[in-house]
């Protein structure tokens, strides 16, 4: 089969039997890679009662169609499981060199079941494959691993790893690769952690098999000479996501104190233009891409050690940065350094961080929770002490380790009302209370809070900041744009920046594989992975689906404070319009549950049949579900 | 003309390895590249790509004269006198003679310039 490796790999870690089945074509055209493979994989097999952290979860990792190709950095690998902060289906993808060098050993899905009796970790080197014991390697960093895995089997290995946390269980672990690349979110890392799978280590050395090689190359050529000279070239490729510091602060959506306020009087001290002045060691891409956001940097602190990171992005630099109030970009850049190697995800633990310290001002948490430390807002020795007792899961970070939504149910005092989650995943570093539409993706995403699942901050700002009308049907539609990029596995940026086109990510495909594949077809793929998880997630937890989908409190009701989006909250009545406009629109009733009618449009029946069985499935709509659900919002989606 | 190497200009992308292998094998494999990148990480933080400077050192080392000199300056393995035997792979002192096992020959820069045509970061130009 052109375009993939053509081997799914199915590793018992019990027993250490290892399966190599044919990766069926059916199978790959009709779920494309990565996040569709993940989708349909964990639907059909997992047990609805599983344990996250038990044996019965599955952990699975898969390139996609466009990983390791010559085309627009086709760079991506995605890792999925039930995520243990959420309940529900997780994915989450890394850039890197990872998933190129997993392709190139003739894998499309590595499949891990049940849990090893002792630490291991994989190595393939292409048709070689050993669980190798990890004992001396467990509680290590996942930065220090990589650095003595790259020693013992050499440097043209790709090494995946885990950290301390996610030994522990944290639910927000990630899983580290490349010095800094992170399949950050949906706590991946715990649940590789459970298996006591401490590493994946990988060299690939076959051919890619190519249906029109002369095509992709020519195709992927002109689009490489075209996007040049692009006028956001430059500036991606100085500074790279911390771009958007100003830009967030500027538009009063940088979450600034736990999301108290939207602006960050210090921002230019972690911009972005300060990370390219003061501690830039390094651009740094992934595999096949002439954009090279990733930043490489070197934090220097007095009377700690100099750390090499690479980062911090934006995303960093918002959550550590400015939801924990810091001031200085080494500071940020510590933080960073200091989750990656303790295997945290950035994100969610800034979040949570940024929680806890409001939590210590409010007296919440004292000093001794915290064994005898303070947790003051923009303290880097602050935030090192706690982070480290959340990796370890001691004291108060036993609390943490939950995620806020997890700490605020220990916790108590309507904590959660200022908890930034939704189903127990983190807010992402963008406040809501001025974007509706993005507080909308936030709540209906399959994962929890994630911008990656809709990023509709342009949109909200193109539609109408201060209208919850006409928002929903965009939401869908960016809900099913980017899961083309999670399955293809090519990098989403070139899209939304450099202007290359979803169909010229689909002419690729075409050379790639020989498929009559098109755009409709792509999306249709989008939107059936879309039901299937929902259905899983309700299948899992119950209904109605509604309570699921619900806002923080501090975000429908309390008014931003200060900065340029101050006076602004969605409020609950826009919420609940938005909100069953959506299920309206994507051909669910009035709990969110998806309808019969709308799962057999997608060719996935068999999940209606399930909802019914659970008493979950949506009632029939009078009239039929919407014909085109979602809405391109001209004239550039996203 | 040469290949002009600014390693601190190199961002790791590879595309160098990937349309090198295009090129000169037709087929998806950055393992078969005449060039290749390398990484120093966590420390210092730095990447180099290498490829052949044209020093002709396998050129006098090959034993079936296989490495012929153009009239550009520029050493090229001759397929039909190459017996794949390896002595140049030894004998090069900047380790950019690569080998693979769907390669014919030892793999060697022929200064086709497309990786220069791809960077976009000024880590591989062409010099005069």
């Amino acid at each position: 089969m052109n375009g993939f490796g053509g081997t799914i790999l199915r590793i018992n870690l019990e027993t250490g039997d290892v399966k190599r089945t044919p990766t069926p074509e059916s199978f790959a055209r009709e779920w494309m890679g990565a996040r569709g493979f993940v989708a349909k994989t964990l639907y059909d097999e997992v047990p609805r009662d599983a344990d996250p952290l038990g044996p019965d979860n599955l952990f699975i990792m898969a390139p996609g169609v466009m990983t390791g190709a010559f085309a627009p950095c086709g760079s991506k690998i995605g890792f999925g499981c039930i995520s243990p902060a959420t309940n529900g289906h997780a994915d989450s993808n890394m850039g890197g060199m990872l998933g190129a060098e997993v392709k190139y050993a003739g894998y499309d899905m590595v499949v891990f079941e049940k849990i090893s009796p002792e630490p291991v970790y994989l190595y393939i080197d292409d048709d070689k494959i050993e669980i190798r014991p990890a004992g001396d390697y467990w509680g290590m960093g996942s930065l220090d691993l990589e650095t003595r895995m790259k020693e013992d089997l050499g440097e043209d290995f790709q090494i995946a790893t885990i950290g301390p946390a996610g030994e522990n269980g944290v639910v927000f672990s990630c899983i580290t690769h490349d010095f800094g690349r992170q399949a950050g979110r949906c706590g991946v890392g715990a649940v590789m952690g459970s298996k006591k799978l401490k590493a994946i280590a990988v060299r690939g050395t076959k051919t890619l098999p190519v249906h029109d090689v002369a095509a992709m190359t020519k195709s992927t050529y002109d689009i490489i000479q075209r996007t040049k000279p692009h006028p956001l070239m430059e500036p991606w490729q100085k500074y790279g996501t911390a771009l958007f510091v100003g830009w967030a602060n500027e538009h009063g959506c940088f979450p600034t104190r736990n999301f108290q306020t939207t602006f960050h009087d210090k921002w230019p001290e972690i911009s972005g233009e300060k990370l390219a002045e003061e501690i830039l060691v390094t651009h740094k891409a992934c595999f096949g891409c002439w954009m090279n956001c990733g930043k490489y940097s070197v934090a220097k602190i007095p009377g700690k050690p100099d750390t090499y990171v690479e980062g911090p992005e934006y995303e960093t630099i918002a959550l550590c940065g400015g939801s924990c109030a810091m001031e200085n970009i080494h500071h940020v850049a510590y933080a960073n350094w200091l989750c990656d190697n303790l295997g945290l995800d950035t994100m969610s633990a800034g979040n949570t961080i940024g929680f806890a310290m409001e939590c210590y001002e409010k007296g919440i948490i004292t000093k001794d929770d915290l064994e005898g430390h303070e947790l003051r807002w923009g303290n880097i020795d602050d935030f090192e002490n706690v982070v480290k007792m959340i990796a370890d899961r001691r004291g108060i970070g036993e609390t943490l380790s939950y995620g806020t939504k997890g700490a605020a149910e220990r916790l108590g005092h309507d904590t959660l009302a200022f908890a930034s989650q939704s189903k127990g995943m983190e807010f992402s570093g963008y406040d809501t209370r001025w974007y509706s539409a993005q507080l909308l993706s936030y709540c209906t995403s399959d994962i929890g809070a994630h911008h990656n699942r809709s990023w509709a901050i342009t949109a909200d700002i193109q539609i109408g900041q201060d209208t919850p009308k006409g928002k929903a049907p965009v939401v869908i539609y960016l809900q099913h744009i980017r899961p083309l990029f999670d399955t293809w596995c090519c990098c989403r940026l070139f899209w939304g920046e450099l202007d290359i086109t979803p169909e010229e990510h689909v002419d690729t495909i075409q050379y790639l594989t020989g498929w009559d594949v098109t755009m409709e077809e792509c999306m249709q793929v989008s939107e059936k992975i879309w039901n299937l998880t929902r259905a899983h997630y309700l299948e899992r937890n119950g209904g109605p689906g509604k309570q699921f989908d619900v806002a923080p409190v501090r975000h429908l009701e309390e008014k931003i404070p200060s900065g340029p989006a101050e006076g602004h909250t969605v409020g609950r009545e826009n919420f609940e319009y938005m909100l069953n406009d959506y299920y309206y629109n994507r051909g669910w009733d009035k709990n969110g549950h998806p309808t019969r009618e709308v799962l057999e449009i997608l060719g996935i029946g068999y999940a209606a049949d399930n909802l019914e069985e659970a008493g979950l499935l949506g009632e029939p709509f009078e009239g039929g579900v919407p014909k085109v659900r979602g809405e391109k919002l001209k004239p550039k989606a996203m | 003309m040469k290949i002009k190497v600014t390693k601190e200009n190199c961002t790791g992308c590879k595309l160098c390895q990937q349309i090198c292998t295009i090129e000169h094998y037709g087929v998806v494999n950055p393992k078969m590249a005449a060039i290749r990148v390398t990484g120093e990480f966590p420390e210092p933080g730095v990447f180099t790509p290498k490829l052949c400077v044209q020093c002709g050192a396998c050129a006098r080392a090959c034993p079936f004269d296989a490495i012929e000199r153009r009239d550009d300056k520029v050493y090229v393995i001759n397929p039909e006198t190459c017996t794949n035997c390896g002595v140049c792979v030894e004998a090069c002192p900047f380790d950019v003679m690569f080998t693979h096992p769907d390669a014919p020959t030892p793999i060697k820069c022929d200064m086709c310039l497309k990786c220069t045509e791809v960077c976009n970061t000024g880590a591989l130009t062409v010099e005069e």
